[in-house]
């Protein structure tokens, strides 16, 4: 599952960050720490979705589950199966 | 009983934290009318200091303007003091409707509603014009009360990054699926001072059938030659679906806001916005002055073309004298320090200076984006910039700022 973790990198750092400089890693706390808004979350959420082509209830895409890329994934591999 | 020792405690903890932090926010009590030169009792108990003012919204100098003062004595007398009612039971008087015709002509758009103020608008609108089906797409750096208005309302919710428009591009392609999408942004935003690229949001939105909102608290009166806002300096002028803004700032200064655009979306306002619904409209007394306000502003641009003027001088002043700013045409003019300290070191010497400018830093700023924001006003005269702009470098000097870019104040200060 190493792919999806990169998969799910990527398109945080291309989504979320604005200073190139900024680095993350798949334990970087994104809600937590300030990187990535809860409203902001919607579009990751969209982007599982369509790209596992799964659906992710409300209650599970939580603020703390999508708090880092290594519990994103946790949450997406639940779905996939 | 329910407030006990316990509870008590627990809430002094936390004003403790938000002292310890620094971030304990403590009013300045001003002995005087709103003006250039004002009168300050700071600290609490100490004598009245006479400092000049660079830090308040009264943009076109007419919060203390006598034809207005003069306007709201005389709406006072006529109109009484106030409603005792909400709008539709029996709190509309006839300038209530005179002043929402008047916005709605100045602004360029097809109807306008009057809010008790422009936070109260932009909590009440989205609500009452969204639903579920729907998605709203903001700019990450939309004004707090946006958010607020947000949250209050079922429809899907997205953001693109600040002005970034291939981003916001993605985003409508993203929420194509939804009935309704409204984009959302400031007009200028107030902690940058830097303008949105109405021009080509109005493309996108055309291009992917999006309404636009754009809340013009920080422009109307004098962004654009004839003051009109945004969406006049952009060529957009009638072209924007939804308008916020406020007569707490330029037009005035004293209090209130509106929603201006498209009549049927200003008419689901009338029949479901809360803050419509349930709570008093603006005062007669404020009414009558902003009815003023408008008349000045349509019959001169005089006000506005000094602004424009005062805002270049001090800009140029400012860039001459070595500080980083960031860019920008708009009075709201912030002076990069980058440090939260340094801010509030800054802000305490300008003060002693006979300067009053706050020094503003996270959370109201991104992290390691501390500054000073100056805000210019067509009530300063050139006297006053100067005095301001000496001090500034004094104090300037004193941190060894001067010359010095971005990196430079980071490596000596830190973020």
């Amino acid at each position: 599952m190493e792919e999806m973790k990169d998969v799910i990198l990527e398109y945080v750092i291309e989504e979320y960050l604005e200073d190139e400089d900024e680095e993350i890693t798949y334990d970087t706390p994104l809600i937590s720490g300030g990187i990535v808004d809860s409203f902001s979350m919607v579009s990751l959420k969209r982007f599982l979705e369509a790209k596992y082509k799964i659906s992710i209830p409300d209650e599970k895409a939580s603020p703390e589950a999508f708090d880092s890329v290594n519990k994103i994934t946790e949450l997406v591999k639940e779905f996939v199966g | 009983m329910g407030y006990s020792d316990k509870v008590r405690s627990m809430y002094q903890e936390q004003l403790k934290g938000i002292h310890d932090a620094g971030i304990f926010k403590q009013e300045r009590f001003i002995h005087s009318s709103q003006a250039a030169d004002i009168e300050v009792e700071y600290p609490t108990g100490s004598s009245l200091k006479k400092v000049i003012n660079m830090c308040a919204n009264n943009y076109l100098g007419l919060s203390s303007h006598p034809e207005v003062v003069k306007a709201a004595h005389e709406g006072l007398d006529s109109r009484g003091y106030g409603m005792s009612s909400v709008r539709f039971i029996c709190g509309t008087q006839d300038i209530h409707n005179e002043l929402e015709k008047k916005v709605t002509e100045f602004l360029g758009t097809e109807d306008t509603i009057l809010f008790p103020s422009c936070m109260d608008a932009n909590a009440g609108v989205f609500e009452a014009i969204l639903t579920d089906e729907d998605v709203m797409i903001s700019d990450r750096l939309v004004h707090a009360s946006i958010i607020d208005g947000i949250r209050l309302c079922g429809a899907m919710h997205d953001t693109f990054k600040h002005s970034n428009m291939d981003h916001l591009e993605k985003k409508l392609i993203l929420h194509a699926d939804k009935r309704l999408k409204v984009v959302i942004t400031d007009g200028v935003f107030s902690m940058d001072g830097d303008t949105a690229k109405l021009d080509e949001m109005v493309a996108l939105c055309d291009k992917y059938d999006a309404m636009l909102f754009v809340d013009d608290s920080h422009s109307t009166g004098f962004i654009g030659k004839t003051g009109r806002g945004t969406h006049e300096h952009c060529g957009v002028f009638g072209k924007i679906d939804i308008i916020t803004t406020t007569f707490g700032k330029a037009l005035g200064g004293a209090s209130g806001g509106c929603v201006s655009g498209r009549k049927e979306l200003v008419e689901m306002c009338r029949q479901k916005a809360r803050p419509y619904l349930f709570s008093n409209t603006i005062a007669p007394v404020v009414v009558s002055g902003v009815l003023k306000v408008l008349d000045i502003l349509s019959q001169s641009t005089e006000r506005r073309d000094k602004l424009e003027a005062n805002t270049e001088y001090w800009r140029k002043g400012l860039t001459e004298a070595g500080f980083v700013l960031q860019p920008g045409d708009t009075p709201i003019v912030p002076v990069m320090l980058f440090n939260a300290k340094l801010s509030q070191d800054f802000s305490k010497d300008l003060y002693d200076e006979g300067i009053y400018a706050i020094g503003f830093f996270f959370p109201v700023v991104p992290n390691g984006k501390a500054r000073i924001r100056t805000q210019i006003s067509a009530g300063h005269e050139i006297h006053h910039l100067d005095k301001a702009l000496a001090a500034f470098i004094k104090v300037g000097k004193k941190y060894d700022i001067l010359g010095k870019s971005k990196q430079e104040i980071i490596e000596m200060y830190g973020l």
